[in-house]
């Protein structure tokens, strides 16, 4: 059973006319949005979803529990288990309602701080944690979940998406790729060279920017004087923003993207619009360089709030719900905290390891060097 | 076709033919590389006959183009990607370090990147700024990446098969002023690995160590210096990285004089690097320190000094002399 339907969608306008009709541009621009952060279902001209109430709670369900792995994780760092993290907190409705429009065959090119888009793709948060801890680079197979390696570098991972969609175009799958990145890679040559690359290809990928307003301490007015989401229209794809904060708009907006892709329509860009409501990463410090004013506006429209006020009101989840959910995400926060803390360290000799796929002389003079210099301190302890 | 006479521009051409014709999933990738052939046609005739799809016309954007390849390699393809002078890899250089070179190591091995970065490189060729630099070492120093050069056409057919076959990413450094220099190519030979060193020229008094563009030149030192009684030995390195230096070790050993030539500057260049390892394996052989022949710490100077600042026969022929009169 569907909990709404919306009325049949309307055609959509062309991408010029959606970019183009944005003027004058110092207007607030438009923003896709089907749930306020008070909790209403609104509809919208372009944009329409229909969830089972079991889709809507999922929704809420993935959100909580990110949530709480993303608070697990931060408490860790902070006894000492993990060296870095980098909090989504605020980010996960556009996360998890990008996350949950991928199909399975669908690839992520992830930033750092995916966490919730890791979580719907089904990669196991403690994964997540091996580079936080030091203990490797990232080091889960791609392949597994088609969710690639965080990249660290900002904006490098957009190049890569698109060189990945054009190879699904040239394999003739209507499989589509998302490439995450924050509103300070849209400075990024990269991300401009992987636009202009997708869109001469007609590559089927969706460039899926979270504006969470801060760049550490510079805000999205250091990176852009329009709307990022205009970018789009000069690379000749559409751009659209959305609400962030809101898993149904996000949801709904991806998956007409993908969809897009999988038509052979070429590359989307969506901007979320959201706030990162922690710090940049646990070696930050908000306090100076933005005001508590802001933050706290942005607390209005946190994300499983609204939808929570929504699902109570419409009385599709009643305490019961809600309590196995907060059971769920304790014994999630306790699995996360006793798997890093059981992580173990690599062997020494891990250094040597997968620096190349067929071998290099040097690599294996130096690892034979080092392990008989270890070995040196067991002859000497004899 | 087995054995030809080929230009060594012609040579790589044809075994990037053979590459695409046998593995449907190499790819070419470059600036100009399709109707046009590429700015040197070594990619000449191959849109044509592989089609767009396979023979990719990029946007001006080497990033871009090392970016998509990485992306290509992850869908299983295997990009061979030109970069069309070397002064113009830099755009490209963070996507190659950080990046390409990195991805096998970060992946724990899960992830292989069997991608090709040919780079015309050198001087010689009397061009304008930025079209004669050797960035060689820049790349050697980064682990995860693979550095090759050939001398000749044989060398150029098979070396590049062989940076094709392998998954890990090999920069294919082609010694752009050799473009045109004819030589046998036997494809159907059996080649020896990618990354051995040979001896391409027998000596007992003093070994000279070159890659790329300098083996021509020392081999004609070598020449030069045989007529006034020095016996000289030229080994061709072929690959920066990993170097052989078991090779370079086995002549030394035996001439106990090494003079390492290369076109990049001197400073902090491979001949450095060999001139540390040789001296560390060979301290009691040598009889002489290792000398270098190379660019100077200056940017590369306007066509009209440029056979000044390269590293000629009468340079390379007065660090015979020193190495030998020490």
């Amino acid at each position: 059973m569907t909990v709404e339907s919306t009325a049949a969608r309307k055609p959509r306008r062309s991408s010029t006319k959606r970019v183009s009709a944005k003027k004058p541009q110092r207007s607030e621009p438009e923003l896709v949005q089907l749930l306020t952060p008070e909790g209403e279902r609104i509809e919208h001209p372009d944009y329409s979803i229909d969830l089972t109430p079991d889709e809507l709670l999922g929704l809420y369900r993935d959100m909580v529990l990110t949530r709480r792995f993303d608070a697990e994780a931060t408490a860790l760092q902070r006894q000492g288990e993990l060296g870095l993290w980098a909090s989504l907190l605020g980010q996960e409705a556009a996360q998890i309602g990008s996350g949950r429009a991928l199909r399975d065959d669908d690839y992520v090119f992830p930033t750092y701080r995916e966490h919730g888009v890791a979580w719907c793709r089904g990669v196991d948060p403690t994964n997540l944690l091996g580079m936080f801890r030091g203990v490797n680079h990232g080091g889960w197979d791609p392949n597994t979940n088609n969710f690639h390696l965080y990249t660290i570098v900002i904006g490098s991972q957009t190049l890569h998406a698109t060189g990945y969609a054009m190879g699904v175009a040239k394999d003739g799958a209507d499989s589509a790729v998302v490439a995450y990145f924050g509103d300070g890679a849209s400075s990024q040559g990269d991300v401009a060279e992987s636009f202009t690359f997708s869109a001469v290809y007609n590559a089927p990928v969706v460039f899926f920017c979270q504006n969470n307003q801060w760049a550490i301490s510079e805000p999205t007015e250091r990176q852009t004087r329009v709307p990022l989401y205009q970018r789009a229209q000069g690379f000749g794809f559409p751009g659209v923003r959305v609400d962030g904060n809101d898993v149904l708009a996000c949801l709904a907006v991806t998956r007409d993207a993908l969809e897009r892709a999988r038509r052979g329509e070429g590359p989307t860009l969506v901007e979320a619009f959201t706030y990162r409501m922690g710090a940049h990463t646990t070696s930050d410090d908000p306090t100076k360089y933005r005001a508590d004013e802001e933050r706290e506006a942005w607390e209005a429209k946190d994300p499983i709030l609204r939808l929570r006020t929504y699902l109570e009101k419409q009385g599709l989840a009643d305490a019961a719900f809600f309590e196995e959910l907060e059971a769920e995400s304790e014994s999630l926060g306790k699995r996360v905290r006793e798997a890093v803390r059981a992580m173990p360290d690599p062997d020494q000799m891990a250094i040597f390891e997968n620096v190349y796929a067929d071998g290099h002389a040097l690599v294996d003079e130096e690892r034979a060097q080092f392990a008989a210099y270890q070995a040196s301190f067991a002859e000497e302890g004899k | 076709m087995a054995v030809q006479k080929l230009p060594l521009a012609k040579a790589i051409n044809e075994s990037l033919r053979t590459a695409l014709d046998t593995d449907p999933k190499v790819l070419i990738m470059g600036e100009d590389v399709g109707k046009l052939g590429g700015v040197f046609r070594v990619t000449d005739g191959l849109q044509k006959d592989f089609g767009e799809e396979r023979v990719i016309d990029t946007p001006l954007a080497e990033s871009g183009i090392v970016g998509t390849a990485i992306g290509l390699a992850l869908r299983g393809y295997r990009p061979v990607v030109e970069i069309q002078f070397d002064g113009f890899v830099f755009p490209a250089y963070d996507q190659i370090v950080t990046q390409l070179a990195k991805m096998h190591a970060r992946s724990l091995g899960k992830i292989k990147m069997p991608v090709v970065i040919r780079i015309p490189y050198g001087g010689g060729i009397g061009a304008v700024e930025h079209h004669s630099e050797s960035p060689e070492a820049l790349f050697a120093h980064v682990a995860g990446l693979k550095i090759v050069s050939p001398s000749n056409s044989a060398d150029a057919y098979w070396m590049m098969q062989q940076a094709i076959q392998s998954d890990d990413p090999v920069i294919f450094f082609e010694p752009k002023r050799r473009y045109w220099d004819k030589s046998e190519v036997d494809t159907e030979a059996i080649p020896g690995p990618l990354h051995k060193a040979r001896v391409v020229r027998e000596g007992a008094d003093l070994t000279l160590a070159a890659y790329g563009p300098m083996v021509k030149v020392c081999v004609e030192a070598a020449a030069a210096a045989a007529e006034e009684g020095k016996s000289v030995e030229v080994v061709d390195l072929r690959s920066m990285s990993p170097i052989d230096f078991d090779t370079i070790q086995t002549s030394v050993e035996k001439t106990r004089h090494l003079v390492v030539v290369h076109e990049a500057p001197v400073f902090y260049g491979s001949g450095a690097e060999i001139a540390a390892r040789i001296t560390e394996r060979c301290f009691y052989h040598l009889e002489a320190p290792v000398l270098r022949v190379g660019g100077f710490h200056a940017p590369y100077p306007p066509a009209r000094l440029e056979e000044e600042y390269l590293p000629g026969l009468d340079r390379v022929l007065d660090a015979v002399d020193r190495s030998l009169a020490y």
